[in-house]
């Protein structure tokens, strides 16, 4: 259902192809289809359209029109000019020089405020502040035991008052706070609708009794349209200093965040990616960029992919690559170095056009753990010249090998099959890196290939 | 491993897709207000049937996340009908939109409660969405229909959420089975219904971990939980609910078809309601998945749970967000509660 920006702008352009020179019209039809991305990845309406009007000029200049890759140079404008809009990766955060500091906790129910409270909490204590948790959401059930438990599991203090309102919870905390040694104040507060006065009420006094320094406006990443009344309203009422954009984990292409941002202008300070206490990462705009135009989390995948690579033989493979000599070792190598990245369907969920969940599970499906095995068993059963020189692995050959590792002739041709594809895949992957390849994965290096 | 590699083949190597068809026409030179302008405006205004009216539908449609592909298609089916219909008035072409909608939602199911006892009711969903929540106000329902009702505490996971759950099982008046936090959820749901089938219980709730669609191991985790409702109860789980926050956009989808694959899902309870949000991604959901919502939270409170009704639903789209619609809508049998 969602493919990438990049594959319709393809398309947009090539039925034009041959036809000449491209009109304002083109433009057009292509800019439709980034308004349409841009919706499908959850943007609000209005900021798209915003959004759309401010890049029209720039794509009608000559850098597009002239361009033998239209798609390209317009996908480039729109990338820039969201990462622009996203604002910095800006993960700072106001300290008070002297005396305690007081985050307050904003948003909607379940977006993720008090998880975040406790990863807040976990965060800044690993730089060497003193915070304390403070539970000021006296309306959902065991709300209060949630973050009791969390403060536990990173043992950090923690502070609640039976019977006392909101207000008074936050304003007794701080006074705790400086006669305890806590220079790092952190209020979970109840989550409520926008649309709720009374409720919006109870945090501007909230605000007013411990001046906070930050009131950061938790936002789940799944959420649509209503991004900007949502992020408008809280914003109005409080004043906020910053966002922090949840359950960025799933394959929600993300959306809100362009919206939050436009609307409130406000700095994404940090996003959430995961229920455990350390999944806090900060915020960048070009990565954000690039998943809401659906073209993946190539640069986080790339990272991970580093963290588990070997250098040295990720220069080696390329090399080899090159000269084509990929051999079946280097093959279960590869495979191996996948595998330890991590769960596979994480991975597969960064790279560019395969966020689709259907063809997620497929895969998953086909590369389960007894193939990993079975493949290793084969190439085992092999001699080193086999081994390095597949192409000698004719029909008797296969019969041994078949035999060696228990497995059928089938089996072997498949993995003989597969490798070859392989050879062919990692090529094609490794040239995108050298920009020989394909145009969409340019300057994108794939280290483990 | 072969799928694998020649999957990513595909992927990489393919550039030209199929083009997105529609008559979608860019609004580009007109900024307008975030909210949605009301149908019934609109129609006043514009009485006879032009492309700006057209234009303000479909952006009604979109800012209820109802999607651009189906929002394309409803729009071209509309124009389609209003040609060979010839249709000129735009209070018409409201009403057939409203229609269509309809439509594509079906007819209301309600939940099933009644099977030879007990009835087993699996709620799921992603993390915050509303599912301990939902529960709470559902066994409240059912308790005040006189059933007995066995809440299970199989979110054995997230911080304090046995806690949560034993203080909706106490408001709602109803049994609990839990284990220790971090325990197997399977073995409370084997526990669940072993008490269940000994105590006569009518109908039995099981809460589960917040999970997102896309953790393998976690709906594997789930799919492990259906499969022991199964075996000790070979015609249960009876409904398999799956909960989606109204706000959410177009995610939600995908988070129907995970679910949809793993557990089954029978029906929707789509929650948050009394906010803004409209969510308009059920339509979707229902026309490509044929999976009903079945019940509408709309609020935080005990009895703010509904059957779903298509017909408020599609109103409620097209009204203005000044009029507070949701809360009228949720409000439709609460506040008369005491009357009766
Ligand atoms: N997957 C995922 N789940 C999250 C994340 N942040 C919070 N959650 C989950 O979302 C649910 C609601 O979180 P909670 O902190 O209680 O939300 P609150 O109602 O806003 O306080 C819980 O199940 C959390 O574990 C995140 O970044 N990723
Ligand atoms: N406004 C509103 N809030 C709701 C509704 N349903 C649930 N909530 C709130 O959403 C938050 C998460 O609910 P919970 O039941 O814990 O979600 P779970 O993580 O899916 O079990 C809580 O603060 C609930 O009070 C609803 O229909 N309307
Ligand atoms: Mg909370
Ligand atoms: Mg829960």
């Amino acid at each position: 259902m969602f493919e990438g920006l990049a594959e319709k702008l393809q398309g947009t352009f090539k039925k034009l192809r041959g036809k000449g020179k491209l009109t304002e019209k083109d433009i057009n039809d292509a800019l439709r289809e980034v308004r349409f991305a841009l919706l499908e990845a959850d943007v609000s309406l209005p900021v798209v359209k915003e959004f759309i009007n401010s890049i029209r000029e720039r794509s009608m200049g000559a850098e597009v029109l002239e361009s033998i890759t239209p798609a390209q140079q317009v996908i480039k404008i729109v990338n820039e000019e969201l990462t622009a809009l996203m604002g910095d990766k800006r993960s700072d955060v106001v300290f008070n020089s002297s005396g305690v500091t007081v985050f307050l906790i904003v948003g909607l129910q379940g977006g993720g405020k008090t998880t975040t409270a406790g990863k807040l909490a976990l965060h800044y204590k690993k730089q060497g502040k003193h915070p304390l948790l403070v539970a000021a959401d006296i309306y959902r059930p065991a709300a209060v035991q949630q973050l009791e438990v969390l403060a536990k599991q990173i043992d950090v203090p923690f502070f609640a008052l039976e019977g006392e309102t909101p207000v008074t919870i936050a304003t007794e905390a701080v006074e705790h706070s400086l006669s305890h040694g806590q220079d790092l104040v952190i209020i979970d507060t109840a989550g409520r609708l926008h649309v709720d006065e009374e409720l919006m009420e109870e945090l501007q006094e909230m605000k007013d009794a411990v001046a906070p320094q930050e009131i950061f406006l938790i936002v789940d990443s799944m959420i649509g349209q209503d991004a900007v009344n949502i992020a408008k309203t809280f914003h109005e009422e409080l004043g906020l200093t910053g966002v922090i954009l949840t359950k960025l984990d799933g394959d929600t292409r993300g959306g809100a965040a362009l919206s939050v941002r436009k609307v409130t202008g406000c700095p994404i300070k940090f996003v959430g990616s995961g229920e455990k206490l350390d999944a806090l990462d900060p915020f960048y705009p070009d990565r954000m960029s690039a998943r809401i135009l659906g073209m993946g989390d190539v640069l986080s995948l790339i990272e991970k992919a580093q963290a588990n690579v070997d250098q040295e033989k990720a220069k080696e493979l390329e090399r080899k690559l090159r000269t084509q000599e990929f051999t079946l070792d280097d093959f279960l190598d590869q495979i191996k170095q996948v595998r330890s990245m991590g769960p596979l369907e994480e991975l597969l969920g960064m790279i560019p056009g395969l966020g689709g969940a259907k063809q997620l599970r497929k895969i998953q499906d086909e590369v389960d753990e007894k193939d990993f095995v079975y493949l290793e068993a084969i190439i085992n059963s092999m001699t080193l010249e086999e081994r390095n020189n597949p192409n000698i692995i004719k029909s008797s050959r296969r019969k041994r090998i078949a035999l060696g590792s228990g497995r059928s002739v089938q089996d072997v041709n498949k993995l003989l099959k597969s490798f070859e594809q392989s050879r062919k895949l990692f090529k094609q992957l490794s040239e995108m890196g050298t920009g020989k390849g394909s145009r969409k994965l340019k300057s994108m290096k794939f280290p483990f290939m | 491993m072969a799928g694998l590699f020649s999957k990513l083949k595909e992927k990489l190597t393919k550039t030209d897709q199929k083009q997105q068809k529609s008559k979608l026409k860019e609004t580009l030179t007109k900024t307008r207000e975030s909210f949605v302008s009301k149908v019934k405006q609109l129609v006043t205004v514009h009485k006879k049937i032009d492309e700006e009216l057209y234009e303000e539908l479909e952006d009604i449609l979109l800012q209820a996340d109802v999607g651009v592909a189906a929002t394309c298609r409803l729009m071209d089916e509309i124009r389609q009908d209003v040609k060979k219909r010839k249709i000129s008035d735009a209070a018409d072409l409201r009403n057939l939109l409203q229609g269509k909608m309809k439509e594509l939602l079906g007819e209301d199911v309600s939940l099933q409660t009644d099977f030879p006892p007990p009835t087993v009711i699996l709620v799921v969903g992603v993390n915050g969405v509303g599912k301990t929540t939902t529960i709470g106000k559902l066994a409240y329902r059912m308790r005040q229909e006189g059933k007995s009702v066995l809440m299970v505490a199989a979110d054995t996971y997230r911080a304090a959420a046995i806690e949560q759950l034993e203080i909706w099982s106490e408001r709602a008046d109803t049994e609990i089975i839990k284990h220790m936090p971090g325990s197997d959820p399977a073995a409370v749901v084997f526990d669940a219904i072993q008490a269940a089938k000994k105590r006569d219980i009518d109908v039995v709730i099981i809460d589960t971990a917040g999970r997102l669609h896309t953790k393998v191991n976690l709906m594997e985790e789930l799919k492990k939980v259906r499969r022991v409702i199964t075996r000790e109860l070979p015609d249960a789980p009876h409904e398999v609910l799956l909960v989606i926050d109204a706000a959410t956009g177009q995610n939600a989808m995908r988070q129907a078809e995970l679910f949809k694959e793993a557990t089954d899902i029978t029906g929707i309870a789509l929650t948050k309601l009394d906010g803004t949000a409209k969510g308009g991604i059920v339509f979707a959901i229902s026309e490509e998945l044929g999976i009903p919502v079945k019940l509408v939270g709309t609020g935080e409170g005990i009895d703010d749970l509904d059957d779903f009704d298509s017909d408020e639903f599609v109103s409620a789209l097209f009204a203005d967000d000044e009029e507070d619609e949701y809360d009228e809508y949720g409000e439709e049998d609460e506040g008369e509660g005491d009357d009766e």
